[in-house]
């Protein structure tokens, strides 16, 4: 085992309960098949695929569904065997709680699989592996879902330094803890075909130090491996030693500022999740179909699940049996979770953890207080900012000093709002900010290209008005020449038959600009109905009588 | 229904000033044990005065009175007064110095965390301008008559019998007179004024504060920056002007454990809501109110100049905190400022 010499460490952090023990104690359960799977096309704000599969149609599992559209985007697959029943709107788990276009399975119980098929990465050059990761649809299980495919490209200067992220930081969660104690093989395969893939020369493993089985499995796994290049490492428990940038730094040193990629700095990070569907992807042909995620918090029988993604809520719940005081569930932990706004939401490839709540375990929080200024806040966070400013600005919509205060070097993390005795729900404030300038440089956005659209057509009519004044000037400099023609032959008949020829062009104009003009009504009253005509005959009058109604109130009120 | 964090750690402002009366105990037990127990009643006096006013104040302004009321800042500011103001001070002067924080310096700026001055200081800066004899009439040390204190508090003052120029005060009346400059050093050393090590008298007070500001660095209710940069500056430049002049210049250590300086460097300087929040920002502040308090000490027309100084920097730390943010994670490398 390559030893280490020294830790880096990051500022600030904060130690909430763990609560790890309710859910880690028991294997990995096989989550059963649920009466209908809703496949959400929508991967992120600038990804989602295009549905390939129509309703009614019988799908293989592990069957591509929907193909990547864009460079941000992966495959989708069946999660099951089975019938498309619907592709329709369906609730995801955002904070919006809005709903997204979906592919709606119900499954045939036969959970049967495509012909699986081993990928043979060595043979294969680089990008040949990425294309293979995307259409077997390989996404971060972190949380961010981000395709692994992107993460695993040379960038600017080639990967040197693969890390591990088993940190799993948020209390309550422990997927990738069990993942790592049952399938610490696995996950080490999934990270050699990365290291492959990118040439990196070293992977680090970052762990907490509050999982000593899961490290000492992945240890086992390593001398297994009989790698020296892969490195299992215990890190300080302190969140979020399991952000990206922060286990980054515990481990390398190196902090990578807002605005920039890993890539950047020759280290990438991939949580130990996605290391696994690599392996099961390239080594047994498995598209990733399914994750291991945790239930807990207010649950009898916490535990973690093998679970189709596409799985409603819903149907998983019985599994760990929710108490009866259970008035909300989250996705992802309580420190950065969201709750969701309705059980019908499937899991995603991101969603490592259901949480339920209630008032006693997370009890509503105690009025707001002012903020006194006492920087418990900026001592807590990881991203040395200081909340306390922001917020004050954030309070005063003083959006450009929020930026100046580097808002978006915020990670949401939740750290601040945790520590602040006032009770300040820090983080909303900053989610706000975001938010609005967000929403502002989208409508400047907008309002930059209607000032263009704007400018355009003034020049256009400018040129226009200049032509019409050039054709007038030799209109009329060919109607002298003309009139002085006529002049000249005064004494011919009145009409010519070039005359006669000319007033039928003008008569046939006329006409075909009235028929333009007819054909030209307004849409929406053109073609009706007789019945639609009727109903608005009726409206009308109703309208008309609505108004007599009103004149005299009208006249009252002057 | 609210959003993430959804698990918050135990804390509160009220926890939080609670900690620092706490904090306070150590000293005001010592103050007591060498000059009585008046100073229990200046702070019963000031505590009851700023629970009231506040309360007044709050319902004036539409405010939810248990939440604010409760919040334990009005305290905090009134212990500061009856222990800067002379614990024999007529009853009076403590209740006008607290109207004058709670109200004026306080909730006039908006209340809690609004008030860009530091109330306890304006109190005093206040009423030292406006009583400046009164504000001078300290208790001798062991002097501990409790019904004397009483009557000077609430009676008619004959106070000839109780009273003594602070440390601060003699060595003014003797730097003020050129003929008398020699006698520092003999000042310095009487038992009167101030103790010998080991002695009786304010330097145990400060020992107090001391033992109670550590504390709260070790509760992580303040940090060590505002402290150890305040009592490091005053004893620098205490130390270099004493070595320079032994007769016009008091030593350093007379200097942090006299008068103010240790109350003032753990309890009032580190006021967050007055004061500059930024690592570097608080030693700046810090060292600014420390080189302004000897300043004042040694040529000012006041013997203790830390409630001045306080104000002046207060004033400053909206601009000190502006040049002294700290770099955010990631840009302070070189290879992440790259563009």
């Amino acid at each position: 085992m390559n030893a280490i010499s020294s830790l880096f460490r990051f500022k600030g952090g904060v130690k909430p309960d763990s609560h790890k023990d309710e859910s880690a104690q028991t294997p990995i359960q096989r989550a059963p098949l649920p009466s209908q799977l809703i496949v959400p096309l929508r991967q992120s704000a600038r990804a989602v695929a295009r549905c390939v599969v129509e309703p009614g149609q019988t799908v293989l599992k592990g069957e591509v569904i929907a193909v990547p559209e864009g460079p941000l985007c992966t495959a989708v697959h069946a999660p099951s065997s089975g019938m498309v029943r619907a592709i329709e709107p369906q609730p995801i788990p955002h904070p919006s709680g809005l709903p997204a276009p979906s592919i709606v399975i119900e499954p045939d119980g036969n959970d049967r699989w495509i012909d699986l098929k081993r990928f043979d990465y060595q043979a294969a050059t680089a990008q040949q592996t990425r294309d293979y990761l995307r259409d077997c649809g390989i996404v971060g299980l972190g949380g961010a879902g981000f395709p692994s495919h992107i993460k695993l490209g040379p960038g600017e200067t080639g990967i040197r330094t693969l890390i591990l992220n088993g940190a799993e930081c948020e209390p309550w969660i422990t997927c990738d803890d069990r993942l790592m104690r049952e399938r610490a093989d696995g996950v080490l395969a999934g990270a050699n075909i990365m290291r492959h893939i990118t040439g990196a020369t070293r992977v680090l493993v970052g762990i907490e130090d509050n999982k000593p089985e899961a490290i000492a499995a992945m240890r086992a796994a390593a001398e297994r491996l009989g790698n020296a290049t892969i490195s299992v490492i215990a890190v300080p428990t302190r969140y979020p030693a399991g952000g990206e940038k922060q286990l980054i730094r515990v481990l390398t040193g190196i902090e990578i500022p807002y605005g920039k990629l890993g890539t950047h700095f020759g280290v990438q990070c991939f949580n130990v999740g996605s290391a696994h569907a690599v392996f099961r992807a390239v080594e047994h042909g498995e598209p990733l179909v399914s994750r291991v995620m945790t239930l807990s918090g207010n649950m009898a029988k916490s535990g973690n699940f093998d679970v189709l993604i596409g799985t409603p809520v819903r149907e998983l719940l019985p599994l760990a049996e929710p108490r009866s005081d259970t008035d909300r569930y989250l996705t992802g932990g309580p420190m950065m979770g969201v709750a969701l706004q309705t059980l019908d939401t499937p899991v995603i490839k991101g969603t490592n953890c259901i949480l339920a709540g209630s008032p006693t375990l997370f009890p509503p929080p105690p009025p707001e207080m002012p903020c006194i200024r006492c920087g418990a806040c900026a001592l807590a966070c990881p991203a040395e900012l200081q909340p306390f400013e922001l917020y004050w600005f954030a309070r005063a919509k003083i959006f450009g000093k929020t930026q100046e205060y580097s808002l978006f070097d915020c990670i949401e993390c939740g750290c601040c709002a945790y520590v602040c005795p006032a009770r300040i729900p820090l983080v909303d404030y900053f989610r706000f900010a975001k938010g609005e300038i967000w929403a502002r440089e989208r409508e400047k956005a907008a309002a930059d290209v209607a000032r263009q659209r704007y400018e355009l057509r003034l020049a256009r009519e400018e040129r226009e008005k200049a032509e019409k004044a050039a054709k007038l000037a030799a209109k009329t400099a060919a109607g002298r020449e003309k009139a002085a023609a006529a002049l000249a032959e005064v004494e011919k008949p009145a009409t010519t038959p070039e005359e006669d020829a000319k007033k039928a062009l003008v008569a046939a104009a006329l006409e075909r600009a009235r028929a333009q003009k007819e054909e030209a009504k307004p849409e929406n009253t053109s073609d009706l109905t007789p019945e639609q005509q009727a109903e608005i005959a009726v409206i009308e009058n109703r309208r008309a009588e609505i108004r007599e109604m009103a004149k005299p109130h009208v006249r009252q009120d002057d | 229904m609210n959003n993430s964090p959804y698990t918050l750690k135990p804390a509160s402002v009220q926890s939080v000033m609670l900690r620092v009366l706490c904090a306070l105990i150590p000293g005001i037990a010592v103050y007591v044990w060498f000059f009585g127990a008046g100073i229990l009643l200046q702070i019963a006096l000031a505590s009851a005065t700023a629970l009231a006013a506040e309360a007044l104040i709050l319902a004036l302004r539409g405010k939810p009175l248990r939440q604010f009321l409760t919040d334990g800042s009005a305290l905090v500011t009134a212990w500061l007064i009856a222990l800067t103001f002379p614990s024999i001070a007529p009853w009076w002067m403590t209740v006008l110095g607290t109207l004058l924080a709670i109200v004026i310096a306080k909730q006039l700026y908006g209340g809690l965390g609004q008030n860009p001055f530091n109330p306890a200081m304006v109190a005093f800066a206040l009423m030292i301008v406006a009583y400046p004899s009164l504000m001078s009439q300290w208790p001798a040390a062991g002097s501990t008559d409790f019904a004397a204190q009483w009557q000077a508090i609430f009676g008619v003052r004959q106070l000839d019998a109780i009273i003594m120029a602070t440390p601060l005060d003699a060595l003014r009346t003797v730097l003020r007179d050129p003929e008398q400059r020699a006698a520092i050093a003999g000042l310095l050393g009487s038992n009167a004024t101030f103790g010998n090590i080991g002695g009786r008298g304010w330097e145990w007070v400060a020992a107090g504060y001391l033992a109670g500001g550590l504390w709260l660095i070790q509760q992580r209710i303040i940090t060590w920056h505002m402290p150890v940069a305040f009592l490091a500056t005053l004893f620098a430049i205490g130390g270099v002007f004493s070595l320079a002049d032994a007769t016009k210049f008091a030593p350093p250590l007379f200097h942090i454990l006299t008068g103010g300086a240790m109350l003032g460097a753990f309890f009032i300087l580190t006021d967050p809501v007055s004061g500059a929040t930024t690592p570097r920002g608080k030693l700046i502040f810090a060292a600014g109110a420390a080189a302004l308090t000897w300043i004042i000490r040694s040529f000012g027309a006041y013997p203790d100049g830390i409630a001045f100084a306080v104000l002046l920097m207060n004033i400053a730390a909206p601009l000190i905190d502006r040049y002294t943010q700290p770099a955010v994670f990631g840009h302070s490398n070189s290879d992440g400022d790259q563009r």
